[in-house]
C-alpha cells in the first residue's frame, strides 16, 4: 500500500446549484490503496462529490485534484484512471453483454477484456444475453465488471448495492474487493448500508448539511470514539479531554457519543465502543440539532494518518 | 463454511466467518479462528493459510483487514510469510489436542454439559465451574511439584 499519492483532494470545494450550494467548503485526503466509505444523507453532496471527481460536474468553487491531476483541465489523463459507476447504472438495455464488450474496448486504451470475461463467467452471467432481460442484480455486476476492466486506479461507485438483493450484494463486492488485490484500487464507494461498510472499509467520509463531517482512517475513528452512559448529567461535567459529538437524553439516563484522546476513567460512566453506525448517526444528529452538542467540539475535515492506528492510540474500554 | 458460495472454486483449507454481533473487530476473529483451527489439528505446521484474495472474495473484507491478522499472527509465531508464495502455519508452541483425545473428552464434556443444562445450571453458570475447575486443578499441579520437591 503506497500512500505517496493521494487518490484524491479537495480543498474547499464547493458546487452551486442555482441558489443551493449542493457541497460546500469540502477539503479531505483520501490516500491511495484504501477502501472508503462516503457516508450521509441524501442530499448531503455525495453523488455531487463524485461527480466531480469523475470530472462530470464541474466545481463552483475550490479545488480537487485526482491522482495528482485535476478533472476539469486534465480531463484526458484522469479519465483513463478514474472509473464512475453512477447510481442509475446506465447500461444499454437493447444491447448484449458481449456487445458491451466490444463498446468498453473501442474506447478504452488499456481495456482488459480477459478479466471482464472472468469476471463475468464467475457471476454466471451469459455473454448472449440482453442487458435488458438482466435481473437487476446482475445488470449491476455488468456495469461494475465494465468500470474494473478499465483498470481503474481510483473507482468511484454511487449507491452500487442499493436495491440488490443479499446474495448479489455480496457477489459485487467479492468482485471489488478481489480487484482491489489484485490491482490496488482506491474506492470511494457511498452507500446507506453501514453495516455492510463497516468490515469492507478502512476509510470513512462523513457529509451532511453540504459539508465533510469527517475524514479519517476507519480504525482510527473507531479507537478514537466512545459511547458514554450514565446518569443523567450536564456534557460541561464530562472528562475535560472528551469532546462531545452528541448526545442524547432521558429523565434519568444520559448517553453521549465523544471524541476522546485518552481512556475515560469516570466510574459513574459506562464506557462502550461503537460501532461505525453509531458513530456516523452520532454525526449526522448533531447537524440535525446542534442544539444537544458542545458548540465547537465538532472535528470537521479530520487529517488523513498514515496506516492503521497503533495500539496506545486505542481508548480503553469496558 | 458449508454453505460458502463464492463464485470461484476454493482450495483454501479453512473457510473464515464473521460475527457482527460479537463486537470483535474483525482482525481480531480472524486470528482466533486461525488459533483454533491450529489448536484442532484442522491446520498443521506447514500448512498454507487462505490467500488474502481468497479471504476477501470469501466474506467481503477489507484486505488491509486481513494483512493485519497474518501480521498479527507472524508476530505471535504462529505463522510465517513467505515472499511471494503466501503465508504458512507454524509449529505451535502446545501441541494440539489428539483426535482421540479430542473425540473422547468432547464427547465426555457434551454429556457433561447436557447434565448440567438439565439440572438448571445456566451458561454463565458452566463457564464459572470450568473456571473453579481450572484454578483448582492450576493449584494441584503446583503443590504436587512442590511436594515431589520437598520428598527429593
Amino acid at each position: 500500500m503506497t500512500e505517496t499519492v493521494t487518490a484524491l483532494e479537495t480543498s474547499g470545494l464547493g458546487k452551486r446549484y442555482g441558489r443551493t450550494w449542493g457541497l460546500q467548503d469540502c477539503s479531505f485526503q483520501l490516500p491511495q490503496g484504501r477502501v472508503a466509505a462516503l457516508v450521509g444523507p441524501n442530499g448531503s453532496g455525495k453523488s455531487t462529490l463524485l461527480r466531480m471527481a469523475s470530472g462530470l460536474t464541474r466545481p463552483t468553487a475550490g479545488e480537487i485534484r485526482v491522482l495528482g491531476s485535476s478533472p476539469q483541465h486534465q480531463t484526458v489523463d484522469v479519465l483513463k484512471k478514474v472509473g464512475y459507476l453512477d447510481q442509475e447504472r446506465p447500461v444499454y438495455k437493447t444491447l448484449r453483454v458481449e456487445e458491451m464488450l466490444r463498446f468498453g474496448r473501442s474506447l478504452n486504451p488499456g481495456w482488459d477484456d480477459q478479466s471482464a470475461r472472468r469476471y463475468l463467467a464467475e457471476l454466471d452471467i451469459p455473454l448472449r444475453s440482453r442487458v435488458g432481460k438482466l435481473s437487476t442484480g446482475q445488470q449491476a455486476q455488468v456495469a461494475l465488471t465494465l468500470c474494473l476492466a478499465k483498470r481503474p486506479e481510483l473507482l468511484l461507485l454511487d449507491e452500487p448495492v442499493a436495491a440488490l438483493d443479499p446474495l448479489a450484494r455480496q457477489r459485487l463486492m467479492q468482485v471489488l474487493l478481489g480487484s482491489v488485490v489484485d490491482d490496488g484500487t482506491t474506492v470511494l464507494v457511498s452507500s446507506h448500508a453501514l453495516s455492510d461498510l463497516e468490515v469492507v472499509c478502512d476509510y470513512v467520509i462523513i457529509l451532511s448539511a453540504s459539508h465533510v463531517q469527517l475524514a479519517d482512517d476507519l480504525g482510527h475513528v473507531l479507537a478514537t470514539h466512545r459511547l458514554l452512559v450514565g446518569p443523567r448529567r450536564d456534557a460541561s461535567t464530562l472528562p475535560e479531554h472528551v469532546q462531545v459529538v452528541a448526545g442524547t437524553h432521558t429523565d434519568r439516563q444520559s448517553s453521549w457519543l465523544v471524541r476522546a484522546g485518552q481512556p475515560v476513567t469516570d466510574p459513574s460512566l459506562d464506557v462502550l465502543e461503537p460501532t461505525l453506525e453509531e458513530v456516523v448517526v452520532a454525526y449526522l444528529r448533531d447537524q440535525a440539532d446542534p442544539g444537544l452538542a458542545n458548540a465547537g467540539t465538532r472535528f470537521a475535515h479530520g487529517k488523513s494518518r498514515e496506516g492503521a492506528p497503533t495500539n496506545n492510540e486505542e481508548v480503553g474500554a469496558r | 463454511m458449508e454453505r460458502n458460495r463464492t463464485p470461484e472454486s476454493n482450495s483454501a483449507l479453512i473457510g473464515f466467518r464473521l460475527d457482527p454481533r460479537t463486537g470483535v473487530p474483525a482482525y481480531r476473529q480472524l486470528v482466533d479462528q486461525v488459533r483454533h483451527a491450529v489448536r484442532l489439528g484442522v491446520l498443521r505446521p506447514g500448512d498454507q493459510l487462505p490467500s488474502v484474495r481468497e479471504v476477501v472474495t470469501q466474506i467481503s473484507i477489507n484486505p488491509n483487514t486481513v494483512h493485519r491478522a497474518y501480521r498479527e499472527l507472524e508476530v505471535a509465531g504462529l505463522a510465517e510469510g513467505r515472499p511471494g508464495l503466501g503465508t504458512f502455519v507454524l509449529a505451535p508452541a502446545t501441541p494440539p489436542i489428539t483426535a482421540e483425545h479430542q473425540s473422547e473428552l468432547h464427547g465426555e464434556l457434551d454429556r457433561w454439559v447436557r447434565r448440567a443444562h438439565a439440572a438448571g445450571v445456566d451458561d454463565e453458570g458452566i463457564q464459572a465451574l470450568v473456571a473453579l475447575s481450572l484454578r483448582q486443578d492450576d493449584e494441584a499441579s503446583l503443590s504436587d511439584a512442590s511436594t515431589e520437591r520437598a520428598v527429593r
